[in-house]
């Protein structure tokens, strides 16, 4: 199995250690990895500020960089959605098409392709579970508390098979954390207080981590818990499955 | 690259008080005041949860009632005119207003016809969005709103905040101040049970002296010609049956074709609004009588230009529940009033831009696309996909400002290529490390509450070179 990592723009700049653990687990996993160099960004950054008719350059450039694989796995929810519904290029839609359904978020990868049900981590330590919006009601990565049906949670699952490692229950289990692209600073007042109420409610669960699918949502709690003068630090999910 | 927006038509100073984000930094100088409003509406929407899941058919029942919608928006010609013939043949006086004017005017005429210049008025969120009391107030008509949560704002000299709960932002102690002031109760006086007393004691005088009573409209039958109005207080009722002349304004969107359909909304509108299995009162109203006089008024107000728009048409399914707002983490943190428009939250913000594109284009941005409210609707609109939509729609027809769109054209070249991505990275990543007050400072909005991200030594790209050479 041939598998492209697709490394979001701001998780390649700002978060190497998210994407490290992603390749080292998938590799641990028997899976061949392959980075394609020259891949930048998946063109949500317009597109969710209404510029999508300007995201031509990086449709062709994704095309470009990961025709060709079995599957693209992404440690970000928020970017896989973004190429799922949007990837489009008018010249060989077809193309586009299947690149765009060949793209999976990592934990579901691990869940429902690898069907991974052990995993050699340990990490003891009372971890909360941010339910990045896009991974969660746009991926379906776990069941929402707004619908009537059975409760499930992908991440949740991965994260049970960690030794020592200890989930905490949240208040609101899954509320934005208020990051939402553009929006945390075009509505920087509104978007700053989500990010404290959803960070308060892990401190008042005594997490000592705060992880998840999706690294933009992390960074904004982060930047609120650095801000605040916190002990309590943010791990992607895949550096937490990685772990040794 | 294409070439994008036409020209800038100077956005977004939306309404008199500002912009949505404006007027939700006022709204956030309040700490204590945002926590309050957000645990009151987040507890609604906990008690929606409690409610919904004791149905196992619950998205089921949503399902249907999407179904059934899709079938009236696809014939609603048909039904109106159905509606019509047999509102007429229970003894209804049917009115048709194209817009807000007409409306209003025809209301008004209603009015002068039965010689008052007075009128009780419950539970209309229509006549909000044509400003129906402003209309009225110029002409010497006074309007009383009768719900007590109409009447409470309505006091206070603003409009509602919520279409179900118009006064969710107004403190006890703020009405007890304002019953105070207006309806004599002592002052200090915050007791619920008694301010709602005061307000059913001095709402009866109105009942009983009001000739003329109007009502909104939450379900109009096309198959009998009946409508429905759904209310906890029994204020609507109170009104309409002792006037002489009621008054029924509603959208035409507001039909369904049949009576039996009623028993898929009234399961979903008060499970979904506030956790109730079913309104207090669900009255129907089918003819006047004897001796009174029954008008509807079916109002267009940009509503079939909404049904032309066919990525924005399910918006029309909308049964004013409310849900929404009450699940939006945005709505929560900035109040119904920074939406500077009749109906507020994630419904409103896809409702408004087809009314006047340039007033709301701040309003489809008003949200993180978290996808709450469409998960919560009970006739399963997809909110936060015409959100998207509209964003789209809004900068292609030129009402973004300037400096965006050039910022965006900036980022979709850079992001566009991967020789200046990665050396915009590096400089980027090296301005963080040596140069933090560059992006420390108060010129970016994202350091006021938050700190960067520190610099990593190397991208991802950079140590997947040295470490996995291939």
């Amino acid at each position: 199995m041939r598998v492209g990592l697709f490394v979001p723009c701001y998780v390649d700049q700002f978060y190497p250690g998210a994407a490290i653990a992603t390749l080292q687990l998938l590799e641990k996993l028997g899976v061949d990895v392959v980075y394609p160099k020259n891949q930048t960004c998946c063109g949500q950054p317009m597109a969710n500020s209404g510029y999508e008719h300007l995201t031509g350059g990086c449709n062709k450039l994704f095309i470009e960089n990961f025709q060709g694989f079995d599957y693209i796995v992404s440690p970000s929810g928020s970017c896989v959605l973004h190429i799922r519904e949007h990837l489009h290029d008018d010249k060989q839609p077809e193309l586009a098409k299947e690149v765009a359904h060949q793209v999976w978020e990592l934990t579901s990868f691990l869940t429902d392709v690898l069907k991974v049900e052990s995993l050699p981590s340990r990490f003891p330590h009372k971890v909360g579970v941010h339910q990045s919006c896009h991974g969660q009601r746009g991926l379906h990565l776990s069941s929402m508390t707004e619908l009537v049906a059975p409760g499930f949670s992908k991440p949740g699952s991965l994260l049970n098979m960690v030794k020592d490692l200890e989930l905490v229950e949240l208040d609101r289990k899954d509320e934005c954390c208020g990051f939402g692209g553009t929006f945390c600073v075009v509505e920087e007042a509104v978007s700053s207080k989500m990010g404290k109420d959803r960070v308060a409610d892990h401190l008042r669960q005594g997490a000592e981590y705060i992880t998840g699918a999706d690294m933009s949502c992390l960074m904004h709690m982060e930047g609120i818990l650095k801000r605040q003068g916190s002990n309590v630090k943010v791990l992607h999910i895949a550096e937490i499955l990685n772990s040794q | 690259m294409e070439t994008t927006t036409t020209q800038d038509k100077n956005p977004p100073l939306q309404g008199a008080g500002g912009s949505h984000a404006e007027l939700a930094d006022i709204f956030n100088k309040d700490e204590d005041r945002v926590n309050w409003h957000d645990e009151t509406l987040w507890w609604i929407r906990a008690k929606r949860d409690k409610s919904v899941h004791q149905l196992p058919e619950w998205e089921a029942l949503r399902e249907a009632a999407s179904n059934i919608k899709f079938n009236v928006l696809s014939h609603l010609d048909i039904y109106l005119a159905q509606f019509e013939a047999a509102a007429k043949a229970n003894g209804i006086i049917v009115h048709w207003a194209a817009d807000a004017k007409e409306h209003n005017e025809i209301v008004h005429k209603l009015l002068t016809d039965a010689k008052v210049t007075q009128m009780v008025k419950s539970k209309s969120m229509l006549t909000e969005e044509c400003h129906l009391n402003d209309y009225l107030a110029t002409h010497g008509i006074e309007v009383i709103d009768s719900d007590l949560g109409e009447r409470i704002v309505q006091l206070a000299g603003e409009p509602p905040s919520h279409i179900v709960l118009p006064c969710i932002h107004k403190k006890k102690e703020e009405i007890g101040d304002l019953f105070h002031m207006y309806l004599g109760t002592p002052s200090n006086m915050s007791d619920p049970q008694f301010l709602t007393e005061t307000a059913r004691g001095s709402l009866r005088e109105t009942f009983l002296t009001r000739k003329v009573a109007l009502t909104g409209v939450n379900f109009a039958i096309a198959e009998t010609g009946e409508f429905v109005v759904c209310t906890n207080e029994g204020n609507a009722d109170m009104g309409a049956h002792l006037a002489d002349v009621h008054i029924a304004c509603m959208g035409i969107e507001k039909i369904i074709p049949k009576r039996e359909h009623l028993g898929v909304f009234l399961r979903l509108l008060t499970r979904s609004a506030t956790g109730q299995p079913i309104t207090t009162y669900s009255s129907h109203f089918k003819k006047p009588r004897e001796g009174q006089e029954m008008h509807i008024v079916l109002v267009d107000n940009g509503r079939s230009i909404q049904l032309g728009r066919e990525d924005f048409r399910n918006s029309l399914k909308c049964i004013r529940c409310g849900a929404c707002m009450n699940t939006c983490p945005v709505y929560r943190r900035s109040g119904g009033h920074s939406y500077h428009t009749a109906v507020a939250g994630p419904i409103g913000s896809i409702l408004a831009p087809n009314l006047d594109m340039k007033k709301y284009a701040d309003l489809p941005f008003a949200s993180t696309l978290c996808g709450s409210c469409s998960n919560v609707c009970p006739v399963k609109i997809d909110i936060h996909d015409q959100l998207y939509k509209w964003r789209q729609v809004l900068v292609k027809e030129g009402y973004t400002p300037k400096a965006k769109t050039v910022a965006m054209h900036v980022m979709a070249t850079t992001l566009g290529s991967s020789t200046l991505y990665h050396a915009a990275g590096k400089m980027g990543r090296l301005t963080i490390k040596y140069a933090p007050f560059a992006v420390n400072n108060k010129l970016n909005p994202w350091y006021k509450n938050r700190d960067m991200p520190e610099s990593p030594k190397e991208s991802f790209g950079e140590w997947y070179a040295k470490n996995r050479k291939k």
